[in-house]
């Protein structure tokens, strides 16, 4: 359980057969296809984002640009506007990098702890709030949204940045836990025992046992939650306001403004430097955010 | 000596009583809390304030006279179903091509994942612009000569829940098939070499005997799946804002979020967030019913 089973170890089957029959052309020519299908919409995006304003209104969106030029990157990043704001992309990103660090951190930490507790310091009803948590995680947020609207202006911090923070922090506790959870399972309780023996505290055997030995874990957390929170369009617009905005809202209120003149390469080249950071994320953990999303996916 | 050793369990108990107050409080004060909230206060005459003012089932009698409203559940039983029929389809079709002992598998699952690290909002955008009948695919066949070519799903109402599905498959099959895969790969190498001994075409044996032993996988994808679909919001505000035509491609989501924050009408987005909570539970309970109910007998 504790291993995801996501281990993609080397392929299985039948025997290696001829390299050019038949079955292998029909296979790795569907493969080949699909890929053309997945990579398009990311060829287009570069590819647009790189042509100059005529370009884009002569020309076909697939092919790539004559002349290529920075210009649209450098505006979206710099000026485009979002109503009265023309100070481009560039206050999304920093919101969003204000929102994103504080999150997954204080989200990591927490849920961290909820799984070393529930694992090894099991007190009555844990495994009840425990369940009330997994079953939270399946909730529309829709139905939780207006609730935390009330509790954070009672805390006086609705609208800023430390009320989204809290809300990423609470939405992504089920999942996280759940993770940690299943990690610590694993780990041998003999050195749990061993240590308090020793006599180490609650947080002793959290920082000296625990925290050292689930470091793997700790970045499937970390991938998990970046991209989640980066990603987040909803909790964006409800808690907090134009100011803040983080960047996918910031992004969608620049290409789907209905003032002004279209200019898709801006928006391509915004929507681009939306998505980089997740897909650099992606591409740069490899197999460690297949384990991540698939821990979406494992029973308790 | 018994009193330390009591004192010290007590005190033992209360710091992981004290490191889990986060979890108890979003356990119960916000999710078990706010659920019961807001099923409460969607009985109510709510209007800019959450009021107690109960009115029985009137928000849900006139909920269910929007046509709005109706329009949205439409909408998301429609792309729901088709969504969830071709995301397992497809993914497991591809995870099938990938277990066939291929080359550069890293690659292509690279690829065929990489989408589903984009956000909603990214997703619509491009496709919004692929889709674009003047410079997108439309446009281009045109120019190729074939003038009354059209494919213009997003500006079409009969068409525009289609392009948001070519959207939403080329976000999520990915991380379906990776599902699939794992689950391929979770089936005994013996199960493969018994059916070879009697003969059994590979295809018959991935009906026969790979997908009824992959139940589980199949349901909690479904599951997972199911449950993103009845959120979706950010894909559709991308892509159409809910148009064209006004309404063409609501979804019950984008209901609750305008009555609860634009509209100032708090007890319609309650009743219709309370019958999101209550669709997800149609979904959910058969499935916790199986999952759960099964093991204690197994």
């Amino acid at each position: 359980m504790a291993d995801t089973s996501m281990t993609m170890s080397g392929p299985r089957g039948a025997k290696p057969r001829k390299v050019l029959s038949g079955r292998n052309i029909m296979l790795y020519g569907i493969l080949i296809v699909v890929c053309v299908y997945y990579l398009l919409p990311l060829w287009v995006m570069v590819m647009t984002s790189l042509k100059g304003m005529p370009e884009v209104r002569l020309g076909n969106i697939f092919a790539p640009p004559v002349e290529v030029t920075f210009q649209p990157w450098v505006k979206a990043w710099k000026e485009a506007c979002t109503g009265l704001n023309c100070d481009g992309l560039s206050r999304g990103f920093w919101n969003s990098v204000l929102i994103t660090v504080p999150s997954v951190v204080i989200s990591i930490i927490i849920a961290s702890v909820n799984g070393y507790a529930l694992i090894n310091w099991r007190f009555k009803g844990s495994d009840i709030f425990f369940t009330i948590l997994i079953f939270g995680s399946f909730i529309p947020y829709q139905i939780m949204l207006y609730p935390i609207v009330i509790l954070l202006r009672e805390m006086g911090i609705y609208g800023t940045l430390w009320g989204l923070i809290i809300v990423h922090t609470i939405f992504g506790m089920p999942i996280l836990t759940l993770l940690f959870r299943n990690y610590f399972s694993s780990i041998p309780e003999e050195l749990f025992k061993a240590a308090r023996v020793d006599g180490a505290g609650f947080w002793g055997i959290y920082l000296r046992i625990m925290l050292p030995m689930s470091l793997p874990i700790f970045v499937v957390a970390l991938i998990l939650q970046v991209t989640g929170i980066w990603n987040d369009f909803l909790f964006g617009v409800v808690f907090t306001k134009p100011d803040l905005y983080p960047m996918t809202v910031q992004l969608n209120n620049i290409v789907n403004s209905v003032q002004g003149v279209k200019e898709y390469n801006v928006n391509m080249a915004a929507t681009v430097l939306t998505g980089l950071v997740p897909l650099i994320v992606y591409f740069v953990s490899g197999k460690l955010f297949v384990r991540g999303i698939a821990a979406g996916a494992v029973k308790g | 000596m018994a009193e330390t050793q009591a004192r010290a369990r007590w005190t033992r108990n209360i710091s992981a009583k004290i490191a889990a107050i986060p979890m108890i409080a979003t356990a119960l004060v916000v999710f078990l809390g706010g659920t019961i909230w807001t099923v409460v206060y969607s009985f109510t005459n709510s209007k800019l304030l959450p009021k107690l003012k109960f009115v029985g089932f009137d928000q849900y009698e006139r909920l269910w006279a929007a046509s709005r409203w109706t329009i949205s559940i439409e909408n998301l039983l429609f792309y729901g179903v088709m969504s969830l029929v071709f995301t397992v389809v497809m993914g497991f079709v591809l995870a099938v091509l990938m277990d066939q002992k291929i080359r550069y598998e890293d690659t292509f699952r690279t690829i065929m994942l990489y989408p589903f690290a984009l956000s909603f909002i990214v997703t619509g955008l491009v496709w919004q612009w692929i889709l674009n009948p003047q410079f997108g695919i439309e446009g281009i066949v045109r120019s190729l000569g074939w003038t009354s070519f059209t494919f213009d799903p997003l500006n079409n109402p009969d068409t525009v829940l289609y392009g948001l599905l070519i959207a939403g498959l080329w976000q999520g099959t990915g991380f379906v098939m990776c599902l699939m895969l794992a689950g391929l790969r979770g089936i005994d190498e013996d199960i493969w070499k018994a059916t070879r001994v009697d003969g059994i075409p590979t295809w018959k044996t991935y009906v026969v005997v790979i997908i009824p032993m992959m139940r589980a996988v199949f349901i909690t994808t479904l599951v997972i799946v199911a449950s993103g679909i009845i959120r979706l919001y950010d894909l559709v505000v991308a892509m159409t804002s809910g148009g064209p035509g006004g309404n063409a491609s609501q979804v019950p989501a984008m209901y609750v979020y305008d009555y609860m924050f634009q509209a100032q009408n708090l007890g319609q987005g309650f009743a219709a967030s309370t019958m999101m909570l209550l669709s997800v539970l149609i979904v959910l309970i058969p499935w916790a019913y199986l999952e759960f109910g099964g093991k204690k007998h197994g």
